[in-house]
C-alpha cells in the first residue's frame, strides 16, 4: 500500500465504521485513534443512536474529536466502571480492538508474547477481553497486517474467546460469542467462511487476494465470485473525519 | 468516641511479610500511591499483591521486588500503554501470577464480600484465563444445564484505597465521578486503611448531600490517614489531576540501573513531606491540566 495514492487511514476509518452499521442504540467503544474516529463516523452518519464515552467516564451527545477541544461536551450520563460492565454483560456493546496477535479462530492476544509464567514479551493482561468476547458483538483494526499479528497457530495467550471448538465444554461456543469485523491495511475480513473461517470481504485498491494470503499465517478464505474493492470514503465522510481528528492523529497510528 | 486517624507508618506497622494486600483504584486514577511508596521502602517482602487493575502502584512494587504473587487483569500507564518497570519484573520471572478478566476480578471480590464459596459466570470461558490453577467449572443445575465458570472469592487481608475525605471515624468519601470497585475490594477485605486528602468533622462531610459519594459503612474502615495528593502521580480528581510528565519520568527510570537509583533517592527513600516537594509542591499538583483521552 505504500505507493498508493489515496489515503489509506480515511479509507480504513470508514471501512471501520461499516462494523456499527445498524448498529441500533447500543454501546460502542472504538479503542485507539483509527477506531475511536470510526464510532464517531458511525455516529454521525448511519447510526445516530449509537452511544459513545469521552474515554473516561461519561456518555456525550456528541462524539469527542480527538486531541485537545474547546468544545465543552454535553454530557448524557455516566459511563463508570461498574455500568460499563453491566451494559457489556448485557451484550448491548460492540466494542472495536486492536490486539497483538488474532489466529484463525479469531482468538487475540494482548497478555504476553511467549511463555506466560516468564513471557518473553509481557504486554497489558487480559483487560476485559475474555468478558467482552463472549457477551457482545466485536470487530478488529489492524494497522499492520502481516504473519506476526495474524498467526499460524493459536495465539500465545487466548485473552479472547474465539470460534475454536475444542476450547468449549461439549464443544459448544457462548451464545453470545459474535466476531464481526476485521479491517487492516490491506482489506476488510469477516467470519463469514465455513465454521466462522476468516474470509476476504473487500480489498482495499491495488491490493491482491495472494498479497493478503502471503502476509497471513493461515489460509484466508476467498469467495468463488470477484472480490470487491473496499469502498473509498465520500467527501462528507472526509469532512466529518477531519472534523472528529483535526490534529490528524490518525496519521500516526 | 471512636477515633480512627494513623499516620501512613502506622498502616504500614500492621502490614506483614506475605500478606495479601489489594489495591483500590484504576491505572492512573486514585492508586494509595503514598503507600505504595511507603511499603516500597520498607522492608516488607513476598506480598500478594491484588490490583485487578494496576498502574504505578503494581510496577513500583514489582520494582523494589516486594511481589512474590500479583492478580491482576492489567497493569497500565493508560496515556503510556505499558509500565516498564513491571514489564522488566514480569519478563524476568520475577513473581508468580493470576490473570483474571476486569470483570471476573470484581466478581471474585463480590464472592468473598458476600462470603459466597464462588460466584458463576461465563466470564473466562473459551480463554486461556480459566487454564490456569485456581478455577472449577459448574454446571448450571437448572434446565440449561450451561456450564459455567465457578469464580473463587478474592479475599485480601488488607486493603489499601485513597478516598478525598473521611472524619476520625472513618466516614469516607470519595468524591471521583467513577468509584471504580474500592467498595467492593474493602467488603473483600479482611481490614482497610484509606488515606484521604483532608480529614474533616463528621458535620463537615455534609453526609445528606453527599451521601452518594460516601464509599461504604464506617464499620468496615479500619484506619484512616490524612495525605493530601496521596494519589499522586495517579489523578485525585476533582482535588488535582493525573501528572502525566511525573508518569513519563518514572517510566523513563526503568530505562538503566542508575536512573532507577536516581528515582528512588528523589521519589521513594523519602518522606512524604519530601516527596511532594520534589514533584513540586502543592501548588503545582493542584493545577495540572485535566488530561485529554
Amino acid at each position: 500500500m505504500s505507493n498508493s495514492s489515496h489515503p489509506l487511514s480515511e479509507l480504513m476509518i470508514t471501512a471501520c465504521a461499516e462494523a456499527w452499521r445498524d448498529a441500533g442504540e447500543i454501546m460502542v467503544t472504538g479503542i485507539g485513534p483509527i477506531p475511536r474516529i470510526a464510532a464517531g463516523l458511525a455516529k454521525h452518519t448511519f447510526s445516530p443512536a449509537i452511544q459513545i464515552t469521552d474515554g473516561e467516564a461519561w456518555y456525550t451527545s456528541e462524539p469527542l474529536p480527538l486531541g485537545q477541544s474547546h468544545q465543552q461536551p454535553v454530557y448524557e450520563g455516566p459511563a463508570n466502571y461498574d455500568r460499563v460492565f453491566s451494559t457489556l454483560w448485557s451484550g448491548k456493546r460492540h466494542a472495536m480492538v486492536t490486539p497483538v496477535q488474532i489466529d484463525r479462530y479469531g482468538q487475540a492476544n494482548i497478555s504476553v508474547i511467549g511463555d506466560h509464567k516468564k513471557p518473553r514479551t509481557a504486554m497489558l493482561g487480559v483487560r476485559g477481553f475474555p468478558g467482552n468476547s463472549i457477551c457482545h458483538p466485536n470487530s478488529f483494526f489492524f494497522p499492520k497486517h502481516n504473519k506476526r499479528v495474524f498467526v499460524e497457530g493459536e495465539v500465545d495467550f487466548v485473552c479472547m474467546a474465539g470460534y475454536n471448538p475444542d476450547r468449549y465444554p461439549r464443544g459448544q461456543m457462548p451464545k453470545g460469542l459474535d466476531l464481526r469485523l476485521i479491517v487492516t491495511e490491506l482489506c476488510v475480513l469477516d467470519f463469514g467462511g465455513t465454521h466462522h473461517s476468516i474470509r476476504i470481504r473487500s480489498l482495499h485498491p491495488g491490493v491482491t487476494f495472494d498479497e493478503v494470503q502471503d502476509n497471513t499465517g493461515f489460509p484466508v478464505t476467498c469467495p468463488s465470485a470477484p472480490i470487491p474493492t473496499t469502498c473509498m470514503p465520500t467527501p462528507e465522510q472526509l469532512a466529518i473525519i477531519s472534523q472528529l481528528d483535526p490534529e490528524e492523529k490518525r496519521k500516526r497510528s | 468516641m471512636i477515633n480512627k486517624v494513623m499516620t501512613v507508618d502506622e498502616i504500614i506497622a500492621e502490614l506483614s511479610d506475605g500478606m495479601s494486600i489489594g489495591l483500590g483504584g484504576w491505572a492512573t486514577r486514585r492508586k494509595p500511591m503514598a503507600l505504595v511508596r511507603a511499603i516500597a521502602r520498607s522492608s516488607l517482602k513476598d506480598l500478594t499483591v491484588i490490583a485487578g487493575y494496576g498502574g504505578p502502584d503494581v510496577g513500583l512494587l514489582a520494582a523494589t521486588g516486594k511481589i512474590r504473587k500479583l492478580i491482576f487483569s492489567f497493569v497500565t500507564l493508560d496515556h503510556i500503554p505499558l509500565d516498564p518497570h513491571y514489564r522488566a519484573a514480569r519478563e524476568k520471572g520475577a513473581f508468580q501470577v493470576w490473570e483474571v478478566d476486569e470483570g471476573m476480578f470484581h466478581w471474585g471480590l463480590r464472592a468473598a464480600a458476600m462470603k459466597l464459596p464462588f460466584l458463576p459466570t461465563r466470564v473466562g470461558i473459551g480463554t486461556d484465563v480459566i487454564n490456569q490453577p485456581g478455577f472449577k467449572m459448574i454446571t448450571s443445575p437448572y434446565q440449561d444445564e450451561e456450564e459455567l465458570v465457578a469464580m473463587p472469592p478474592i479475599t485480601p487481608d488488607v486493603a489499601l484505597i485513597h478516598a478525598h475525605r473521611s472524619d476520625d471515624r472513618g466516614n469516607i468519601l470519595n468524591l471521583s465521578v467513577d468509584p471504580i470497585f474500592d467498595e467492593l475490594l474493602v467488603r473483600a477485605s479482611e481490614r482497610s486503611y484509606v488515606t484521604v486528602e483532608k480529614i474533616v468533622s463528621t458535620a463537615a462531610l455534609d453526609m445528606k448531600t453527599n451521601s452518594r459519594f460516601n464509599l461504604v459503612e464506617r464499620a468496615l474502615i479500619t484506619g484512616v490517614a490524612e495525605v493530601p495528593f496521596g494519589a499522586h502521580p495517579t489523578s485525585g480528581s476533582p482535588d488535582y489531576e493525573i501528572d502525566l510528565d511525573h508518569l513519563r519520568l518514572y517510566s523513563k527510570s526503568a530505562s538503566s540501573a542508575e536512573q532507577w537509583d536516581d528515582y528512588k533517592s528523589n521519589f521513594i527513600n523519602v518522606d512524604e513531606a519530601s516527596y511532594l516537594s520534589a514533584v513540586g509542591g502543592p501548588s503545582k499538583v493542584s493545577s495540572l491540566p485535566k488530561p485529554i483521552y
